[in-house]
């Protein structure tokens, strides 16, 4: 039988996705360029097609503390909102690390800082990447560069967050997030009853029989030692993590002289450049990092040998690049391009800078 | 001659006339002798342990001096941020209807840092019940002022005493909560005299009643101690709370039945 194809928005497509995955739980807070995720769970009835509970919080604060509540019970449980929500969801989110809980956190990103602009940008990537709230944390993330990989990317995320206990985060932009493509929709996956999760997830609250000791979720242990051990084992798992999860496209690497590296939206503006460079007869290829954390390090290192610069381009003043340099070791030549407040920079732009910054300097 | 009784002769099933309930862990009790954290606990867990409840409850523990209140009770429990309990409890409940949910909470948990979720839980209606730790101070941290300490009391942040005028009014936010249409039974109680634990226990045991009849948010007040945040003696401090937090802070049902009471 042929796929269901529909034609959405990056953020109905998250929505619609999260429904199909048996997300038990979305909690949210109206933002630009995201609000159409909960709209568009409102108006799907959720709790008539699986019985998945959408409600809206009165805050952040609210949301991802609601998120915490249910992703203690074993519950798939997400929240969305955009970068000046996801500053005040920080506490939250560390929580959520702290206590090993698996969840789904989408940031549409804007432009900040501050209230910024509610255009799209990629400047909130190192708070995505380097733990964001206070603790030695991580969050697993994925950067989406279409509108089906915002729909593909809510099931690996749950995936990926139940497998390791730890929150993940779709790291989109609000390009991705408002503009429309044609989407391949999965089939409904049913939600896991309570006997489920109680098999699935026996460390979750879901109360406490005769047959176990009570689960206590918390991320507070006040002795040194323990709480050492357990930031160990925390390091441990994102170690596991760096190993085993990295995700990431080439596209006309094999040959390459140059190569940027983009995410999400940029990648997208770099596809075109690539095409303009063939005419020039420059050979670039394309690295696109789908994980953001953990990042494709060695792969990159080992690309580093085989060419002679990378220009990272992003929508900030350059985060990224800050671990692609690390990767590189100084081998090679890495600079940035980019622009902020919103802008998304041209393909012309992009293939100009690479002839200026790397290939002319 | 008589012989003398033995401990052994005295432990027997017919000479009990008090028990702990089996619902408190026997870890020693942190809190610092004298408050009322222990007395609400074990009254709390009581109650579940009469509804035959364990399998069937989560509660929600604050930060503040009953963090580690998961310690003691031996139900399943999660930690909340400070003041975010009532939203952890309120997914809780949505997703998992049939359970039985409380928050355990103090003051600043409450009515500072969580005021917002606090009250859009009430307003909500959601199905839960919040126990409302009061003894105007923030406890854990060393004696500071809280949104109920009262006006001229001392704090650490107050030193000479609670100032009106730059420190604003204590929050009587058990009052704001009972206005509210989502909530059914809101009642202001204390645990320092054995008629008030009585009564106390009757409207914590209420509260998860209602609960369980999903007629909106239940809120229990207990109106506490803190001898060691308010430097005085374990009686002292009960004496200084009858004397000055009650008449601020009345004792009794605020709302019955989802009506305020005259
Ligand atoms: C976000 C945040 N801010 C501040 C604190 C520090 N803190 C811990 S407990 C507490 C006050 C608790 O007072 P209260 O809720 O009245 O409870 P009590 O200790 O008196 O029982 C504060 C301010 C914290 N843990 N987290």
């Amino acid at each position: 039988m042929a796929k269901e194809l529909r034609l959405m928005k990056g953020n109905e497509a998250v929505a619609e996705a999260a429904i199909r995955a048996g997300c038990d739980g979305y909690f949210g807070y109206p933002i630009t360029p995201q609000s159409e995720v909960m709209e568009y769970l409102m108006a799907e009835k959720p709790h008539e097609r699986t019985g998945m509970v959408v409600l809206q919080a009165e805050s952040e604060l609210a949301s991802i503390n609601m998120v915490y509540g249910g992703a203690c019970c074993g519950k798939k449980v997400m929240t969305s909102s955009s970068s000046p929500g996801i500053s005040l969801m920080q506490e939250g989110i560390s929580y959520l690390a702290g206590a090993e809980l698996p969840c789904l956190v989408v940031n549409v990103v804007r432009g900040g800082p501050g209230l910024g602009t509610i255009q799209p940008s990629q400047s909130d990537y190192f708070q995505a990447t380097k733990g964001g709230g206070h603790g030695d944390y991580k969050l697993i993330t994925l950067a989406p560069s279409s509108v089906q990989e915002m729909y593909d990317f809510v099931k690996v995320a749950f995936d990926l967050a139940f497998k390791y206990r730890n929150p993940a985060m779709i790291l989109s932009d609000g390009a991705i997030g408002q503009m429309m493509e044609k989407v391949v929709l999965e089939d409904q996956i049913p939600r896991l009853t309570e006997a489920e999760i109680i098999k699935k997830c026996p460390w979750a609250t879901t109360g406490k029989t005769p047959d176990r000791e009570r689960n206590i979720i918390t991320s507070l242990d006040l002795d040194p030692a323990r709480q050492e051990r357990h930031n160990l084992k925390l390091q441990e798992k994102y170690k596991k993590i760096t190993e085993n999860e990295v995700r990431y496209e080439t596209i006309d690497c094999e040959n390459a002289e140059y190569i940027f590296v983009a995410y999400g939206t940029s990648a997208r503006i770099c596809l075109k450049a690539l095409q303009l460079a063939k005419e020039k007869g420059i050979k670039v290829g394309l690295f696109r990092p789908i994980t953001l954390f953990p990042f494709p390090v060695n792969q990159i290192k080992e690309m580093a040998g085989k060419i002679k610069g990378i220009l990272s381009i992003e929508m900030s003043a350059g985060q990224m690049i800050e671990d692609i340099k690390l990767a590189v070791e100084g081998k090679i030549k890495v600079e940035h391009y980019g622009k902020m407040g919103g802008i998304i920079p041209s393909p012309n732009e992009v293939l100009e800078a690479l002839e200026q910054k790397i290939i002319g300097g | 001659m008589a012989e003398t009784l033995t401990k052994q002769d005295i432990i027997k099933d017919e000479n009990i006339v008090y028990k702990k309930t089996g619902l408190m862990t026997d870890k020693v009790l942190s809190y610092c002798p004298g408050c009322g954290h222990g007395t609400t606990h074990r009254l709390v867990m009581e109650v579940i342990d009469e509804l035959g409840a364990q399998a069937n409850t989560i509660g929600i523990a604050p930060v503040g001096c009953s963090v580690l209140a998961y310690e003691f009770m031996d139900i399943d429990m999660q930690e909340a941020a400070h003041g975010r309990a009532p939203a952890l409890a309120t997914a809780i409940k949505r997703l998992m209807p049939d359970k039985l949910v409380f928050t355990y909470q103090g003051d600043g948990d409450l009515a500072a840092i969580g005021t917002g979720e606090t009250i859009h839980a009430a307003n909500r209606g959601e199905n839960i019940t919040i126990i409302f730790v009061n003894n105007g101070i923030y406890g854990m941290t060393g004696g500071q002022m809280a949104p109920t300490t009262l006006p001229g009391m001392k704090s650490s942040t107050s030193p000479y005493g609670r100032d009106i005028k730059t420190m604003g009014y204590p929050l009587k936010i058990t009052e704001l909560i009972a206005r509210l249409p989502g909530t059914y039974f809101v009642t202001r109680q204390a645990v320092h005299t054995p008629a008030n634990v009585r009564k106390a226990k009757k409207a914590i045991r209420k509260a998860f009643d209602l609960q369980k009849q999903n007629k909106g948010l239940t809120f229990v007040e207990i109106v506490s101690n803190c001898n060691s945040g308010w430097k005085m003696t374990p009686v002292k401090a009960n004496q200084w709370m009858v004397d000055n937090m009650f008449p601020f802070y009345p004792l009794g049902d605020i709302k019955v039945d989802g009506e305020l009471v005259k």
